[in-house]
């Protein structure tokens, strides 16, 4: 809207100060406990700090002496919005070292939990973008329809947040008997609301002004830096892991690859980022659909559950497509039946770190919503 | 209609009637202020398919009530390091320079508690005392974040002012007075002699009919922005200066702050139903008419502005403290200028 102009000024004649300005760790919108160390020239961010650990929790250290089926509920801890898509590649992980193979049901029950808690995790993105924009009305609409989402979660599972759902081999209990048909309705009104909430929020012409040609990151940068999910795929980059390496049998399913095209503004911006987001609902719409017509009903989901995990020596590295990027898990056995090592790629941890680069020079409100497109959760950077 | 305030004439130009002038409005708001914040809560509750609050009382209507108990017992806290003073004085002065709006207000033909002919100029020169409160609170609170919004707020309601006030000077042009009482006077007689339409006139008010549409709509999005409501919030912006300049006051005087924010709410929507939308005369002509009439139609065209308001804040996003800028400065302020120049031909030419 306007280009700022470079004023001829000799600055090194008035003596000021930057401004050193603590957001965080309790403030509204650092969405968790993050701490940025962050410098203010007036209102203009010279450079930005971010400070983690505040969660910290030794995941990995803890890993080391757990079984390996023990591991599943602090994995769950680490991204805890998403948990059934942490869950996955660290299951798949354990299956690959233990050569295991499970049944066909239970590939169909995990591709349709994820893409479900992987909408529930956009939601959030997309609501807490909107309420760092100030929008406050999206974001009840969006935690309504997850909470849909999560009924299904509690009523298959138990939990409605760490749910310890996926086990090694299979699952820990089967679906309930109305589990498709409660799906395929989410599916409806996740749907619907994505209509009101481009009318209400996307294409609302504030928000396009707050959030176009913002926190820029280009394509290069973004892989540089390891960038990936929506991050990646907002700069133009269309890498997504189910389809470039596809695990479990997302091979099996059609959907699309939706990446930021600089609609409103430049490609990469803070707007690309939750587009994609928001198309990215939709295609894991399609997902399930397709699933919940493929899905055997017969099966048993346990059958494949082996009595005492204990891999052979050797080591494997799995990586799946988590909804705030890839998540990828590197576990050495020693033949025991605990992991030696447990390591966590997180991509909340990668992709923050790219936020000094692309918030320097911006506003201090526009720092705000860069970090809110980032989509970070902090139990997934400390771990 | 005659206008004159019914206490002078009941107890003569006393002290007694300057008193019941003054407490009148007082009592107004505090009731007022009770219901638009139930109105705050029930609205945004509805917009966003909640219930909004349902314990306190039938359909919790008593919680605005509850409310301000609670706030009445919360501990006063005073940061280390604040500059006491000011910091102590500055919920009040905000309060003071919004209350004092209320002194011109007309609410009926027969009641206004000071009838003096340059009350809209009154209005928005006690208006601007605000702005010396929330820098007052800013500053002293020894905090950056609210350093930051007072900042802000002092630069967007000067900003602000300025396109609201030449909407003011326009509809001065067209009313030949700045007496509140005058000018809805001259807009009695039905909905087609607002100021809104073009105001009393013949048909050749069909020519700026387009620009006082326009200059209402000015009116409204600044007075938006001088009430620091969405989506101009930028002083208080939750998501970045976590309150803005009040994140440092707790108790009564946050409450003071709230007040104020209501009053200035009720204020900026009586100032536009006044010159705008005929104050506190029917929109039907002699229909529903009358003195008692006239508290009616004032407050109901007040209060459908303040729930604009409240419709606004819940529906948009907010806006960039740049973006404020460049609204207010090029793009309200030369229509505002168009505006008043054509008017003022008219007003030459007619």
């Amino acid at each position: 809207m306007t280009t700022r102009k470079i004023l001829d000024i000799d600055f090194s004649r008035i003596d000021t100060d930057r401004m050193r300005l603590n957001v965080g760790p309790q403030h509204p919108s650092t969405h968790g406990v993050l701490r940025l160390e962050v410098e203010l020239d007036g209102e203009v961010v010279t450079n930005v700090i971010p400070h983690i650990g505040y969660l910290h929790r030794c995941f990995e250290k803890i890993a080391e002496n757990m079984n390996y089926q023990q591991v599943i509920p602090y994995v769950d801890r680490m991204d805890y919005i998403s948990s059934m898509n942490n869950e996955l590649p660290y299951v798949i992980a354990v299956e690959k070292l233990l050569g295991l193979k499970v049944p066909e049901k239970v590939e169909y029950i995990r591709v349709i939990m994820a893409e479900l808690n992987r909408i529930a995790n956009h939601q959030i993105a997309i609501a807490t973008f909107g309420l760092d924009a100030g929008a406050f009305t999206p974001f009840l609409y969006l935690f309504r329809d997850r909470e849909y989402i999560l009924w299904i979660f509690e009523k298959a599972t138990g939990g409605r947040l760490l749910f310890n759902y996926f086990w090694v081999g299979g699952l820990a209990n089967d679906v309930y008997p109305t589990f498709k048909e409660d799906v395929l309705n989410i599916v409806k009104q996740v749907r619907k609301t994505n209509k009101d909430i481009e009318e209400l929020l996307i294409y609302n012409k504030i928000f396009i002004d707050r959030t176009a040609n913002i926190g820029v990151l280009p394509a290069d940068v973004a892989i540089n830096y390891g960038c990936s999910g929506p991050m990646l795929r907002g700069s133009g980059v269309p890498f997504d892991l189910r389809k470039a390496e596809p695990y479990s049998i997302y091979d099996r399913f059609d959907f699309e690859i939706p990446v930021g095209k600089g609609e409103v503004g430049t490609v990469g911006d803070c707007w690309d980022r939750n587009i994609v987001r928001m198309r990215e609902i939709e295609q894991s719409c399609r997902i399930i659909e397709q699933a919940i017509a493929q899905m055997p009903d017969t099966g048993d989901v346990q059958s494949a559950i082996p009595k005492k995990v204990r891999p052979p020596k050797g080591e494997v590295y799995f990586r799946c497509e988590n909804p705030k990027g890839e998540l990828g898990f590197y576990i050495i056995s020693d033949g025991k039946d605990k992991p030696y090592r447990v390591k966590g790629r997180a991509p909340s941890f990668v992709n923050l770190s790219v936020l000094p680069e692309i918030s320097r020079g911006y506003l201090f409100a526009d720092l705000i919503v860069i970090l809110g497109s980032i989509d970070i959760v902090l139990g997934e950077i400390d771990r | 209609m005659e206008t004159f305030n019914v206490f002078d004439v009941l107890l003569g130009n006393n002290f007694l009637s300057a008193l019941i002038s003054v407490v009148l409005p007082l009592v107004f708001l505090v009731i007022y202020a009770l219901i638009a914040i139930l109105g705050e809560l029930k609205i945004s509750a509805w917009i966003q398919e909640r219930l909004g609050p349902m314990r306190t009382g039938p359909y919790g209507i008593l919680q605005p009530l509850a409310e301000v108990i609670k706030l009445i017992q919360k501990e006063d806290i005073v940061p280390a390091g604040a500059n006491k003073l000011l910091f102590n004085l500055a919920p009040y002065i905000i309060f003071a320079g919004s209350f004092a709006g209320f002194a011109v207000i007309p609410f009926t033909a027969a009641f206004v508690p000071a009838e003096i002919n340059i009350g809209l100029f009154y209005v928005f020169a006690v208006g601007a005392f605000a702005v010396i409160g929330i820098v007052m609170g800013g500053w002293a609170s020894n905090n950056k974040y609210s350093l930051l919004g007072a900042m802000r707020s002092a630069s967007q309601m000067i900003s602000y002012e300025i396109p609201g006030a030449l909407v003011i000077l326009s509809a001065a042009v067209l009313a030949n007075t700045l007496d509140m009482q005058k000018i809805t006077s001259l807009q009695e007689g039905g909905f087609w002699n607002w100021f809104l339409f073009g105001g009393p006139g013949g048909f050749s008010k069909i020519w700026i009919l387009p620009f006082t549409l326009l200059l209402s709509l000015i009116y409204m999005i600044a007075s938006l922005a001088e009430t620091n409501r969405t989506p101009f919030d930028i002083p208080e912006g939750e998501s970045e200066l976590v309150a803005g300049y009040h994140t440092e006051y707790s108790g009564m005087k946050f409450a003071m702050f709230f007040f104020a924010e209501y009053s200035n709410m009720f204020i900026v929507a009586a100032i536009l139903s006044i010159v705008f939308l005929g104050g506190w005369t029917s929109p039907f002509g002699s229909f529903m008419s009358g003195y008692w009439w006239g508290i009616f139609w004032f407050v109901s065209k007040a209060m459908f502005i303040v729930f604009i308001q409240i419709w606004l804040r819940w529906t948009l996003p907010r806006v960039r403290v740049d973006q404020l800028m460049y609204l207010g400065w090029k793009i309200l302020l030369p229509f505002a200028l168009v505006c008043f120049v054509i008017i003022s031909l008219y007003r030459i030419i007619y």
